[in-house]
């Protein structure tokens, strides 16, 4: 295996044995960069000559012999809608063209902290609106196992990243299934943390009662390797809890035995696509094997998770997204009066789907229809939460696919929003209550796309998802594969 | 609405997006099948509390960095249209 294939962990004992130099993997890494992201598009900014910076610091620590921090001198891509002092941030938004943060979010001073090498910001649908990445302002990116296909979204950049070997781990963001989506899609492991585990701080908002800051990676080990990084609460972010962070490496033990799998048949119900169920079917029956104790349950109101949560996302978004009014950043178009300029710069700022949402929510936040939307959505989403709360009161986990199906082909969702908005009907119920959950790859479709198994945990307990994502990943091997690129 | 929502669309938009918003308002009226006469709205996932601090300034103010994003400025200061007739 070449460098750009190895995991974090492989890279790292590497790095700490001297066998490779971090300048020398940065190096691999930003020319495998140039050589394949024209076929890809991953990326929206590639900062080579800071990432060689952070490399060479990388290896002044490492000659030191002081390489516990197991992030050091590892490259790292970041979803572009995490504030990156000195680093353009766009949100793949023409809005936000030129824009250059004045400060790090708090993930990624974390990262940078752990000695992490910054390569570059990946593409992304537009503040985060999109199941596709086809939502972008810039460009599309493509799936690195068929360049026909979408990689997902809307953090479509880091997974395609991660799976074309352009980068070792990644940073997304989750609002209602952006980072497992697209971890699915393009057989890699990505985990959406618990609400709060994650400081938000320096995140660009789209919901901020659903956006969390996630890992996206080659395998389990290196998810926990980079949660342990970014994980724990931050005091500027009023929502992020104080709430102790385990050791997420200790709880990769291999043993599943005796922990109760709830497996919601309401998920497997008509619409998935034949190798995806079963796929899945086969993941659950892999984790019996290894000890885990399998039971259906049942999850009555799945189907109004949708509806819910575009009016609740699609209300946050419109009442986040007036900041951009082109008065202290981004463009500001000419007009006559102060009004005109907002609505000229707002509308040649804004792509499609971001204009859409902003209606939507703008509509079901105003007077008159507030109570018969937005409110009956928050109540709908008590009664989701309840469901899952339930369930996994008898339950340590609750497993299915990551999505009905695998990855569409470009152009063909765009012209359907609301069908698009359904492809997130396994994703979304998720977010709506807090948890956290994991998609690692359990197989391949007949046209070799890959499947992801979604992993659901109690609120806290990310030990016991990457427990059971490493016992599976342990026990099979799909996360080896590699797209030929 | 668009008014409401500060943004200029062009006829054509405005066309296409009252057909798709029609649809997925159509769609999102399914949330009535379901009975919450009872039930409390829910805004967040985990419960949050009032975070207090004292008022102080713990950063440094950073004019240069904030000002190069703007689209136009007059001296240390963000130049904005006229706002008051």
């Amino acid at each position: 295996m070449t460098v750009h294939e190895l995991t974090l962990h492989e890279l790292h004992d590497r790095l700490r044995s001297r066998e490779l130099s971090a300048v020398g993997l940065a190096e691999a890494l930003f020319d495998r960069i140039e050589a394949t992201d024209g076929a890809i598009g991953a990326y929206l900014a590639v900062c080579r000559e800071q990432g060689m910076e952070d490399a060479r610091r990388a290896d002044a620590q490492l000659a030191t012999g002081d390489a516990d921090s197991k992030l050091l001198g590892i490259p790292v891509a970041l979803k572009d809608v995490l504030l990156t002092e000195g680093v353009p941030t766009t949100c793949a938004s023409k809005i936000l063209k030129g824009f250059t943060p004045p400060y790090d979010g708090t993930a990624v001073r974390r990262l940078r902290e752990a000695g992490a090498v910054l390569l570059g910001k990946t593409n992304m649908d537009e503040f985060a609106m999109g199941s596709s990445t086809e939502n972008s302002g810039y460009s599309i990116t493509r799936n690195p196992w068929n360049p026909d296909h979408v990689p997902g979204g809307s953090s479509g950049g880091s997974a395609a990243a991660v799976a074309a070997g352009q980068c070792v781990a990644a940073l997304g963001t989750d609002t209602g299934g952006s980072i497992r989506q697209p971890a699915s899609f393009c057989g890699i492991v990505g985990l959406k943390p618990t609400y709060g585990r994650v400081s938000r701080y320096g995140v660009v908002a789209y919901a901020s009662s659903l956006d969390q800051v996630g890992p996206m990676t080659r395998d389990v080990t290196d998810c926990a390797l980079v949660l342990q990084a970014i994980a724990g609460h931050d005091a500027a972010d009023s929502t992020s809890v104080d709430a102790p962070v385990p050791d997420y490496a200790a709880a990769l033990t291999g043993d599943v035995k005796g922990l109760h799998i709830g497996v919601p048949k309401e998920y497997f119900a008509a619409g998935l696509q034949p190798e995806v169920e079963r796929a899945a079917r086969q993941a659950i029956a892999e984790l019996e094997k290894a000890g885990a104790v399998v039971t259906e349950v049942s999850l009555p109101r799945n189907d109004y998770a949708v509806a819910a949560y575009y009016v609740i996302a699609a209300a946050e978004a419109s009442s986040n997204l007036a900041r951009y009014d082109g008065m202290r950043y981004g463009p500001r178009a000419e007009a006559e009066d102060l009004t005109s300029t907002y609505m000229k710069s707002r509308a040649q700022g804004f792509g499609h789907e971001v204009k859409r949402r902003i209606m939507l929510g703008t509509y079901v936040l105003s007077a008159g229809y507030y109570d018969a939307y937005y409110l009956k959505a928050q109540k709908v989403r008590t009664l989701l939460k309840q469901d899952m709360e339930a369930v996994l009161e008898d339950c340590d986990a609750i497993v299915a696919p990551t999505c009905p199906t695998t990855a569409f082909k470009v152009d063909e969702m765009t012209h359907d929003p609301l069908q698009m908005y359904l492809s997130d009907i396994l994703t979304i119920s998720v977010n709506l209550a807090g948890l956290p959950a994991l998609s690692v790859p359990c197989g391949f479709d007949d046209a070799g796309l890959p499947i992801g198994l979604q992993i659901i945990g109690k609120h806290f307990d990310e030990a016991t998802v990457l427990r059971l994502g490493y016992a599976y990943e342990q026990a099979t091997e799909w996360h080896t594969r590699r797209p030929e690129i | 609405m668009a008014v409401l929502a500060r943004l200029d669309l062009t006829p054509d938009e405005q066309e296409q997006l009252t057909g798709q918003l029609d649809r997925i308002l159509d769609y999102m009226d399914k949330l009535n099948e379901l009975d919450t006469e009872s039930v409390e709205p829910m805004s967040h996932a985990v419960d949050v509390v009032n975070v207090l601090r004292p008022d102080r300034a713990v950063n440094q103010p950073r004019t240069e960095d904030l000002l190069r994003n703007a689209p136009a400025r007059d001296d240390d200061f963000l130049s904005v249209p006229k706002i008051i007739e």
